[in-house]
């Protein structure tokens, strides 16, 4: 372990640690937490930091912490799910327009740029004024939005794999691209595609806790960080915990993985 | 004091990953007096490079000068301190690299880039310095000296690059000039320029130089003495001509054994079938297919060769004369435009995607570059047990076992087999390259440049182990190389190709003594022999008058062709002539001519043959 540290450099070990502490309050926050995330635990709304309730209580009187802990698994559960999707999706459309002729190559592409082209706060807003808001759109929305981003990287790097000799070789054996693309090319992409990926990670908790924010996002009763802090706006002049908490929750999150991902990034 | 650079026990150590120090150069000792060259001589991984850097107090990433003395003048270079150091590169030691493409900044004017250590080092006003430039140019046999300073670098060709660098290190009139490998990377017409005009400035202006350089040949032209170096340690140094004529250690022995390979012979019992291969004016180059069938950049152009089982051809060129693009017609990679391809007297479709997987088993191409050609993320085994897989179908374990037996042929041990191929040396990485090719048990492997990135001794081996291999497999070979003296050394029958025609085919033996096609004699007569003064002796390339050339069809050789015949070689298309010892030319001349002109291009018979 402590080896793994020195590699990844100090601002590497502290976003690891961030980023561990988050992953294990996504997954196990609501078994640890001290109440319910609903539970009305004093009726003092927007309490200061105090022994009994470490970060205050929100604007109903309920457990910030509670509440911190319990929403951190619809930020970093979505924002993952979709991060995964964007990943798959661009990944896999990257690579079969690299091994294939000009044609598809150049209809995926215009389609991506298309797609790229649209703001994409924009296209979560119509999407969810279409729909109305649920997880599984959400997570469909801000998966799409980061593909085409995923796909411009991956093709890029296919393509360039795609001129090395050992693909000439196994192009000359006669493989087909299936073989080509997955066994062939996806082995020598994986690790810029995996800091990618983290980079996306960040990305979509930004989106997601914007659209909450504009109470578009995950709905009551669940709340993610941003929900947090759009519920406990009026805290804001009060200066309360209920507000600035989930605020740095969402900030230590990204910063978190962006520090491990760059430190990764230098020994690629 | 008579010595300008003395070395004394020099040590150098890289840091390895896990902090363990490993010696790369081991207390290495010599020193060179006023005005001479001296040669370092090794393979790679010899630290002859890291020698030749640390004259220049630098050592690259990761290494470290830990112990000796460098003296430079009065200069001892490892006491100098960061600064001193910098006043002491480019100015009074300077460096030129081995590949000049990369060394120049492509977006800067030539002199510009060439002028920048006279500005840094402030020794002339810019005025001065731009004058003694075209001094250099004009020394170093550059065309056009007045303006080529002008020009970008991708304006000028790969020889002229690497004298202007030549002249970049020499403007500041430095004591000591690095050449590092400077004509490796050039084809050897190239090269033989680009020695005579580094000779002619060393001997000019009484330069003291090192010379690095893997190629005894080359050393043998450009040194005064020649140390020989292997892992780090000097093995022998003395005098050139002691070094070349009479060697004391083995390695040197060694060395001197694999720069001039030996014939081999694996005369298999050719049955008088279909050949393995036919080629019949076949056509191929890239870009679009315009209306007239012709690709937008033509490469090769009406090929056609044969080669029967169990033979091996040569097809030899330079640099741009589309013998890759020939291999990579063959194996399918770029569909040839016109012409057919007959395998054992089969037609063989010319896009790939109508091949059948046998066809595809049948012609195997190894690449050149072993780095690139295996696919970093595979283990040796994935590596090879893939072909088996695919055209054998054979199961896990067979595969296994086949494995062994394919490690076992290219010589190399079974537990290699679990290594990523990232792991294994230059050599190796071949070794596996050819073992994938044999798993598919092929008819004929197109070999292209195979042994071209790798070191003499090294390069032997490979080549012994194709001449084994093709006499227990019955393998045919396309072998594809810029070296004479290794298609001479491992082929049946030679193919010269120059800008994608071919201009002579013939059996080896009459690659040993004229009537060549001029194209062949420049070519044999530029490889550099292993004595001294034979740069001296080799006949000066004429500067030749631009020709008006009208026609179609002309012979490609025309331009720098030093024996054309005004007016019909610039105007009619010259006839393909059977010569009476069995070998074609694409060439106007008659036989008896051929003789002639080849006293023409050399006054010398080549005696290594």
């Amino acid at each position: 372990m402590n080896k793994l540290y020195t590699r990844l450099g100090i601002a590497g070990s502290v976003g690891l640690s961030l980023a561990g502490l988050w992953l294990l309050i996504s997954l196990f926050g609501p078994v640890l937490a001290p109440h319910g995330p609903g539970e009305i635990v004093d009726y003092e709304v927007f309490l200061p930091m105090s022994a009994e309730h470490p970060l205050g209580t929100d604007y109903l009187g309920r457990s910030v912490i509670s509440r911190i802990m319990d929403g951190a698994r619809f930020t970093v559960g979505i924002a993952f799910a979709a991060a995964l999707l964007a990943a798959l999706m661009g990944t896999g459309l990257g690579l079969f327009s690299a091994v294939s002729g000009k044609a598809v190559d150049e209809s995926i592409s215009r389609l991506m740029d298309a797609l790229l082209s649209i703001p994409n706060k924009i296209f979560a807003l119509v999407m969810i004024a279409a729909f109305g808001s649920s997880v599984p759109l959400l997570l469909l929305i801000t998966g799409i939005t980061y593909t085409p981003g995923v796909y411009r990287i991956a093709r890029a790097l296919a393509v360039n794999i795609n001129q090395m000799d050992y693909i000439q070789v196994a192009r000359a054996r006669g493989e087909g691209r299936a073989y080509l693309a997955l066994s062939e090319v996806l082995p020598n992409m994986i690790h810029p595609m995996l800091t990618d990926f983290g980079l996306r990670f960040v990305y979509v908790v930004l989106l997601l806790s914007s659209l909450s924010f504009l109470g578009l996002g995950v709905q009551p009763p669940n709340a993610d960080l941003g929900s947090l802090v759009r519920e406990n706006m009026s805290g804001l002049w009060e200066g309360a915990p209920a507000i600035m908490a989930p605020a740095a929750a969402i900030a230590s999150l990204t910063i978190g993985v962006n520090l491990f991902i760059d430190s990764l990034r230098g020994r690629d | 004091m008579s010595d300008l650079v003395q070395v004394d026990k020099l040590r150098v150590v890289a840091r390895a990953e896990e902090g363990a120090e490993i010696t790369i150069v081991k207390d290495v000792s010599f020193s060179i007096p006023r005005g001479e060259v001296l040669a370092l001589i090794g393979e790679s991984g010899s630290g002859k490079t890291t020698i030749a850097l640390a004259l220049m107090g630098y050592a690259r990433r990761g290494c470290h000068i830990e112990g000796g003395l460098i003296r430079v003048g009065d200069t001892d270079v490892t006491a100098l301190k960061r600064k001193e150091l910098r006043s002491l590169r480019g100015r009074r030691v300077s460096y030129v690299a081995q590949s000049a493409a990369s060394g120049f900044d492509p977006a800067m004017k030539i002199m510009d880039q060439i002028l920048e250590t006279t500005r840094i080092h402030k020794t002339l006003p810019r005025q001065e310095a731009e004058a003694k430039a075209v001094d250099l140019f004009r020394a170093l046999a550059l065309p056009e000296p007045e303006s080529i300073g002008s020009r970008y670098p991708h304006q000028v060709s790969g020889g002229q690059l690497q004298r202007l660098m030549a002249a970049m290190a020499l403007i500041t009139d430095p004591e000591l000039v690095i050449f590092d490998e400077p004509t490796t990377a050039l084809d050897v017409t190239t090269q033989i320029d680009v020695l005579r005009a580094f000779k002619h400035v060393v001997a000019e202006r009484g330069i003291t130089a090192v010379y690095v350089s893997h190629d005894l040949a080359v050393v043998a032209q450009m040194a005064d003495q020649v140390v020989v170096l292997n892992q780090g340690e000097v093995r022998e140094s003395g005098r050139t001509g002691q070094i070349i004529k009479a060697p004391t250690d083995d390695y040197t022995r060694q060395l001197l054994a694999a720069a001039r390979p030996a014939l081999r012979s694996a005369t298999v019992e050719l049955e008088a079938d279909v050949p393995v291969l036919a080629v019949e004016g076949v056509s191929a180059g890239y870009g679009k297919i315009g209306r007239d069938g012709r690709p937008a950049i033509p490469i090769l152009e009406d090929i056609s060769l044969a080669i029967p089982r169990g033979t091996t051809l040569g097809v030899i060129g330079e640099s741009g004369s589309g013998k890759s693009t020939l291999a990579r017609a063959i194996a399918g990679l770029i569909p040839p435009t016109a012409g057919t391809l007959k395998l054992a007297g089969e037609t063989l479709p010319n896009d790939m995607s109508q091949r059948t997987r046998d066809q595809f088993r049948r012609v195997q191409i190894v690449f050149q570059n072993a780095d690139t050609a295996l696919n970093p993320s595979h283990s040796v085994e994935r590596i090879l047990a893939r072909p088996l897989a695919f055209y054998h179908g054979l199961q896990e374990q067979g595969r296994k076992q086949r494995v062994r037996e394919l490690l076992d042929l290219v010589r190399l041990p079974a537990t290699i087999a679990e290594q990523p191929c990232s792991r294994l040396s230059g050599g190796q990485k071949q070794r596996i390259n050819l073992a994938r090719a044999l798993a598919a048990e092929p008819d004929l492997i197109l070999c292209d440049e195979v042994t071209s990135a790798l070191d003499t001794v090294v390069a032997t081996a490979i080549l012994d182990l194709l001449t084994e291999l093709r006499r227990e497999l019955k393998v045919s070979y396309m072998f594809i190389s810029h070296d004479i003296s290794t298609v001479r050394a491992v082929c049946d029958d030679v193919l010269v190709l120059y800008a994608g025609r071919k201009v002579e085919q013939g059996g080896r033996e009459h690659f040993a003594a004229p009537p060549f096609h001029p194209y062949t004699d420049l070519l044999i007569n530029s490889v550099p022999e292993l004595e001294q003064g034979w740069l001296e002796s080799a006949a000066q390339s004429r500067k030749l008058a631009p020709v008006n050339a009208r026609g179609e069809g002309l012979c490609p050789f025309l331009e720098r062709c030093p024996v054309r015949i005004e007016g019909k070689c610039s105007t009619e298309p010259p006839p393909w002539r059977q010569l009476a010892l069995g070998n074609a030319v694409l060439c106007h001349h008659t036989e008896a001519d051929l003789h002639g002109t080849a006293s023409l291009n050399t006054a010398r018979a080549n005696a290594s043959y």
